[in-house]
């Protein structure tokens, strides 16, 4: 049995867990092998439909009264009890922070390897992965022994899974052995989001800028732009470090991944760790002083000058075209 | 406060990575080496814990002799005291490098009384497990948040802020003794003083030699991804370039 960990917002599968559906579905393809999902929280029974529509055959969830919150430790716990008692052959987790948590909390208490953000899954003796190092800027193989797998999936590296005919299975409630010690790390409150802010990783276009820009007046320009195109503005961490900008806008490995459809990177070279979080950029205009820059030999588009006077001329001939 | 702070030392990529022949590690010929900015940015919050709360900072790597380095970097921005779990230069799986790292924490502890706060990056800039924290944790039955990017010591807790999957901030209110891992972005460290350097270098390091036949690596091999080669256009140079620019802003629906 392949049992999958659904993370989902009032019975809505996220797109992170329809991807890891997708994996489990092609290794539940085995002769012999079947589609488990394990869910919690809130809207639990409301996942029955997608996940058997995504062909699952069993839907478990993780229900103890206080499961209202986001409690991990708790749920890593109450997973390694729901594995123990299903064995299942794999369990595959979501490459989101959640999904690594539970499962690291779930394995840590099995005694197994985990193997995080995977992109390929061979069967076999023993089973063996290839899964992501350097935010995906290099990928390992690797063996993944026991008798149980554990893993989680890369963000991306499966397309999500399309509904297959299924008939409707009814989600059957796991009751964890839990004390009230267990529910020690949850969270005690929420600060909402600001009202209004383009969310980076969420934004259809992205002014990029780096050490080039220079100060963190120098931004002025890249700010404009930004707002002349609907856009935010997002930075490398040579303008974090320097405190020109907040770290809420790197982009990269250990910033911001960001998917618009045009990445505008000015003054930056685009080191790996960068990259990799520009990589799901539909289009980069590369604007910069070095032809041979990695930004540049990387891009779709690109722009071979000082920013500091060409993003002035850009600017005014996006004024002058309306 | 006593803080333990857990650093990996890991090669400074910057271009393209280059494999050793055998495909086994990144060739480090011409790198320099470095921690990963979680880990920069844990190394700064437990000196300023101790500096706000009193009390004593070590910083601890399993690693080659070599991480002696990034050892002494941390105790360049302040860290008091460091211990090297020393390896010989072979990789360590994530489930051998937590169990060392539990078992460093215990003789450490049995002498000085324990840690009141164990940080470490949410995950190492190289491997990416995302897992020696929690089961560091889990080892010792203390509570753990991962991926901090605020963090508030209360009497007898710590209060622990991170984003929320749909935007905005979620709070975990722990009690001590705890393990926390951070973000980069929970704070902006600071640069090593000259005095900083010179302190560091001659400070002591204890060292534990560890058996090698623990390590338990999964790797078979590793592989550079192929990357699509994308043929750039060339939109101009300097500013005479910006016609060209709007244009391609109108074509993708940019502007009207
Ligand atoms: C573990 C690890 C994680 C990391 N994570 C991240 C991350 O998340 N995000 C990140 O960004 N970095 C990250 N880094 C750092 C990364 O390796 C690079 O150091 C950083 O991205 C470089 O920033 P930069 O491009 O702004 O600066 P530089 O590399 O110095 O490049 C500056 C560029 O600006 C160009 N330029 C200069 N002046 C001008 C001008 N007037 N007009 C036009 N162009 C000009 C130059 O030709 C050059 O290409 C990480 C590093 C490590 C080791
Ligand atoms: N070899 C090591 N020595 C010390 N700390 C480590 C080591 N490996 C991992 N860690 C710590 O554990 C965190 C998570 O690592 P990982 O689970 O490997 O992604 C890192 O950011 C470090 O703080």
């Amino acid at each position: 049995m392949i049992l999958v960990v659904i993370e989902h917002e009032g019975g809505a599968l996220d797109r992170l867990s329809s991807e890891a559906l997708t994996l489990g579905r092609s290794l539940a393809a085995a002769p012999g092998e079947r589609l488990q999902a394990v869910v919690w929280g809130p809207g639990s029974a409301a996942t029955a439909g997608p996940l058997v529509a995504s062909g699952v055959a069993v839907v478990h969830e993780i229900a103890d009264p206080r499961l209202t919150e986001f409690a991990p430790e708790a749920l890593g716990k109450g997973l390694a009890q729901l594995i123990e008692r299903e064995g299942p052959v794999a369990v595959i987790g979501t490459g989101s922070e959640r999904g690594a948590e539970i499962l690291a909390h779930a394995a840590a208490r099995l005694g197994l390897p985990l193997a995080a953000n995977v992109t390929e899954v061979r069967p076999g003796q023993p089973w063996q992965v290839t899964r992501q190092r350097w935010g995906g800027s290099l990928l390992e193989e690797a063996r993944l022994d026991g008798p149980i797998r554990l893993l989680t999936v890369a963000p991306h590296a499966f397309e999500p899974a399309v509904a297959v005919a299924g008939s409707a299975a009814a989600v059957q409630a796991f009751a964890p052995d839990l004390t009230d010690g267990d529910f020690r790390v949850r969270i005690t409150s929420l600060v909402p989001a600001e009202e209004g802010a383009i969310s980076l990783a969420d934004a259809r276009v992205v002014v990029g800028g780096g050490r080039g820009v220079g100060s963190a007046e120098g931004f002025a320009q890249l700010d404009e732009l930004a707002t002349l195109l609907g856009g935010t503005v997002g930075v490398s961490r040579v303008v974090t470090s320097a405190g020109w900008r907040p770290h809420a806008q790197q982009v990269g490995q250990t910033g911001t991944r960001i998917a618009p459809d045009l990445y505008i990177a000015c003054g930056i070279s685009g080191a790996i760790q960068h990259m990799v979080g520009a990589r799901s950029a539909k289009a980069i205009l590369a604007i910069n002083t070095d032809r041979d820059a990695p930004m540049v030999t990387h891009a779709t588009y690109a722009v071979i000058g000082d920013l500091h006077t060409v993003l002035p001329a850009i600017i005014a001939a996006v004024r002058a075209a309306r | 406060m006593n803080v333990l702070v857990c650093i990996k030392r890991v090669p400074a990529t910057a271009g393209k990575i280059t494999l050793t022949a055998d495909e086994q590690a990144i060739d480090t010929r011409y790198l320099g080496f470095t921690v990963s900015p979680h880990e920069e940015c844990a190394v700064e919050e437990a000196v300023r814990i101790v500096e706000a709360h009193g009390g004593s900072s070590t910083v601890l790597t399993l690693g080659p002799d070599e991480a002696a380095d990034q050892l002494r970097e941390a105790m360049a921005v302040g860290i008091e005291r460091a211990i090297l779990l020393r390896t010989d230069g072979g990789e360590w799986g994530a489930v051998a490098t937590a169990s060392a790292i539990v078992d460093a924490i215990r003789a450490r502890e049995a002498v000085d009384g324990p840690f009141d706060l164990i940080l470490l990056g949410n995950e190492a800039a190289d491997t990416g497990d995302y897992q020696v924290g929690v089961r560091v944790a889990v080892a010792l039955d203390r509570p753990i948040v991962s991926g901090a990017k605020g963090l508030e010591v209360r009497d007898g807790t710590v209060i622990a802020r991170r984003e929320a999957p749909a935007g905005g901030w979620e709070l975990y209110e722990i009690p001590r003794p705890a393990v926390v891992s951070v973000k980069e972005g929970i704070n902006l460290p600071r640069y090593p003083s000259v005095p900083g350097r010179l302190r560091a270098r001659k400070k002591e390091i204890e060292t534990v030699a560890l058996d090698p036949a623990a390590a338990a690596p999964a790797r078979i091999r590793l592989r550079v991804p192929i990357e699509k080669e994308s043929a750039v256009e060339i939109l101009g140079e300097g500013p005479e370039a910006a016609p060209r620019v709007v244009e391609l802003f109108r074509r993708l629906g940019l502007i009207a």
